[in-house]
């Protein structure tokens, strides 16, 4: 029997174990125990002001690094405010471990105090879960719980440790590898799937590359790179995506779906051939599902089986990591191509005349009030694409998409599945934890910073200097933007009146920041360097933009990727289009 | 649409069965019927699922099954290589007399006779059943109880063996994964 030590010590010990560096949390009853080691622990825990802020920096610090992001919460309230960054994490695929006390285990199930069943909460919006009642399983949950979050399509998992099990005692040993009988990811992918999608590449006129978040998760954006200059073909990267494949690239198309460019819709729409890597056919892509690309074969490469023929069927379905997968269709297309080189050029003359003729673009106010992607776009600009942008979810998501040219992975964050709203500063909280010496700026909206500015004191107290850029058209300006188009402009509930109330530069000062005001063009470029020029604390900038600004182009919800907007009433000439 | 049965190997852990209740409530998928019991591993439980679907949505619930971790093994069952029963119960106000030439054919006993209520045990296949429950309604069914149905596959395979094949849990060439999983 080796030496006896606490459950609290044993959690802690095997985080050391499994490598953690930080975690995100605040204390409270029943995690009280864990706490203890905690304060002699090598790992640097960050005390949150909200648990939902602790789960979002679990996630930026997972996003900008590739490791599993760890939070760390109590019972009941604690456990149910890290709901909504677990189901974040879920749907966008993140590796999260979060450890929650539980009541002690002869209290559970009668409703104790601060009791809440968060295995059973949390199992849809978890990849997987533990509730774990006896000391001695400590050790080898959160061997597991590191496992599942990081290996196969990576999620979070969540490992509910009760009380009781934390105080009483326990041998320690960490187990390396956690044997588990139902669960084990295929990483190699199946050869004659290669074979056999390799030679729908080499008969194809119109291929497309349509490249999810997978390829980020995968490490895989080099691989790809080589991938889609052997075959040539057009790229698009969709939200999740961005950065996988360089912006300046002449193949690259831009983001597809409802405020895609209409190169990248146009092009998947018209494709005989997807090239599906790391994506999944969301309807924020597809449009609706029944009209999308119709005259399209598809390949659809994917670590996640149950992905394959989900939305849409795939013609050649491989299973697989996508870094073994790209690199063993680079021989097989460059054998492929030996046989039959295809002559891609028309299609490229089609996507390079809607390129130039429907560039991503918008129009100043006529009011000479600020323009929101102007903002976006300098922030970009003058940043540069090494730093770190982390979004919130509106408007402003959709053009820091459009308007920032990323030419690496991990450096656009976003919350693309779930569209958590407060994503951004949390978020960005943690990718500078993880990239300290990179520039992180968090691109969000009035209505998103309302709703977890808390953290800015965090960054404050723990020197986590990032920036924020508010982007304030006082409003919840996409909710405003379908009520412009599809309410006849009856702004039911959406005026924030956040020019008047609050005064975010105060508010920013108030928490340790530096806060900042814009409210004209010729300021922006001055006020963006003296943000990017202060690393010692926090800076948020409130941009007064203009509130009438619209997202384009756009797919209506529901509607056919065919029936794309470029401005309001206004779709592209296709009659003048060699389609 | 069509009726089809499951057999589904799965870790004897708790919650197991509220992970793949819940995926089927999530996905928005109907379970005719479940049955869950022990197997010759006291680690491992199989349930017994039968659901009404098209074939290219079995594809979906079986992937989706697939990937709870708890979850080690998927088989369907197709009528034509397995062997299908339920269980019922039947309370109904007739006498053995009465009964006995309905229960003709079918597998039953007549577990208990009293003041003029009885109780027939049956062992049926679902369409048997539905049959033989059809015929006794003419008597008045006061109460009826009833399982999920259980399958077994015909042959000497068993089912561990046949997901330990398909999904290389056998062999042992898949540990290289495991390396860089921590932190």
């Amino acid at each position: 029997m080796s030496e006896q030590i606490s459950g609290a010590q044993s959690l802690v010990k095997s985080l050391e174990s499994a490598g953690v560096e930080v975690m995100f949390g605040i204390p409270g009853g029943a995690i009280l125990p864990a706490y203890d080691p905690i304060f002699d622990s090598k790992i640097r825990h960050i005390l949150v002001r909200h648990e939902q802020g602790a789960g979002h920096a679990a996630t930026g610090y997972a996003q900008v690094t590739g490791k599993v992001g760890v939070c760390i919460a109590t019972s009941g309230p604690g456990a149910t405010n890290l709901v909504t960054p677990l189901a974040d994490a879920h749907m966008d695929s993140v590796p999260m471990v979060a450890i929650t006390g539980q009541v002690p285990g002869p209290a559970i199930g009668t409703d104790a105090f601060q009791e809440a069943d968060i295995r059973g909460v949390t199992m849809p919006v978890t990849k997987h879960n533990y509730l774990i009642t006896d000391p001695n399983e400590i050790s080898r949950a959160i061997s597991e719980a590191f496992y599942i979050a990081k290996s196969g399509r990576p999620g979070p998992v969540l490992v509910d440790v009760a009380k009781d099990a934390l105080q009483k005692m326990t041998g320690f040993s960490y187990p390396k590898r956690p044997e588990l009988r139902g669960y084990r990811p295929q990483v190699e992918p199946n050869e004659e799937s290669i074979r056999d999608a390799a030679a729908l590449i080499a008969q194809s006129s119109k291929p497309v590359l349509y490249i999810g978040g997978g390829v980020i998760k995968a490490n895989a954006a080099k691989d790809l790179l080589k991938l889609a200059e052997l075959v040539g073909a057009p790229v698009v990267t969709t939200l999740m995506a961005r950065g996988a494949f360089p912006d300046s690239h002449r193949q690259h198309l831009g983001m597809p779906g409802m405020h895609g460019t209409v190169a990248a819709v146009t092009a998947l729409q018209k494709s005989d051939l997807l090239i599906t890597l790391g994506a999944r056919f969301d309807d924020r892509v597809t449009g609706k599902l029944s009209t999308f690309a119709i005259g399209a074969k598809i390949i659809h490469a994917d670590i996640d089986p149950a992905e394959i023929g989900k939305n849409r069927y795939a013609d050649v379905p491989i299973i697989g990591d996508l870094g073994p997968t790209i690199r063993a269709l680079i021989p097989a297309v460059t054998a492929e191509f030996k046989k039959r080189q295809p002559d891609y050029s028309t299609w490229w003359r089609q996507m390079d005349s809607l390129r130039s003729t429907y560039p991503l673009g918008y129009n100043e106010p006529e009011d000479g009030s600020l323009s929101p992607q102007y903002v976006i776009e300098l922030i970009g600009a003058i940043t540069g694409p090494d730093a770190v942008y982390v979004a919130g979810v509106g408007q402003h998501q959709m053009w820091a998409s459009q308007f920032i040219k990323y030419e690496k992975p991990r450096t656009w964050l976003n919350s693309g599945g779930l569209g958590t709203m407060g994503y951004a500063v949390p978020a960005a909280m943690g990718a500078k934890v993880g990239a300290p010496d990179t520039p992180v700026w968090a691109i969000d909206g009035d209505g998103c910073f309302q709703m977890t500015n808390q953290e800015l004191v965090t960054c404050s107290l723990n020197n986590i200097p990032i920036k924020v850029a508010i982007i304030n058209n006082e409003s919840l300006g996409m909710v405003r933007q379908w009520q412009s188009l599809f309410y006849q402009g009856r702004y039911s509930n959406t005026d924030l009146h956040s020019k008047r109330i609050p005064d975010f530069a105060k508010l920013a000062e108030a928490m340790g920041c530096v806060g900042l005001r814009c409210e004209s063009k010729g300021d922006v470029d001055k006020i963006i360097k003296e943000a990017n020029a202060i690393n010692d604390a926090p800076v948020v900038v409130d941009f007064n933009v203009h509130r009438d600004a619209m997202v384009w182009p756009m797919v209506a919800a529901g509607t056919s990727n065919d029936d794309i907007m470029i401005a309001r009433e206004l779709a592209p000439d296709w009659d003048s289009q060699e389609l | 649409m069509a009726q089809h049965t499951l057999s589904v190997l799965v870790e004897n852990s708790p919650g197991v069965l509220a992970r793949v209740a819940g995926l089927f409530s999530r996905r928005g998928y109907n379970i005719d019927s479940l049955a869950v019991g022990p197997t010759e591993d006291p680690k491992v439980s199989r349930m017994t699922i039968v659901l009404n679907l098209e074939g290219h949505a079995l594809d979906q619930v079986s992937a989706q099954l697939f990937k709870l971790v708890n979850v080690i093994g998927i088989q369907e069952m197709k009528d034509s290589d397995t062997r299908q029963r339920e269980l019922a119960f039947v309370k109904i106000a007739a006498d053995r007399g009465k009964l006995e030439p309905l229960l003709a054919g079918y597998q039953t006993e007549i577990v208990e006779e009293k003041s003029g209520t009885s109780i027939v045990q049956v062992v049926a296949n679902n369409k048997d059943l539905v049959a033989l429950l059809k015929r006794l309604e003419s008597l008045g069914i006061k109460e009826l109880v009833q399982s999920g149905a259980i399958a077994i596959e015909l042959g000497s395979q068993t089912l561990v063996e046949q997901t330990a094949r398909e999904t290389g849990l056998a062999s042992s060439d898949n540990q290289s994964q495991l390396e860089d999983y921590q932190n």
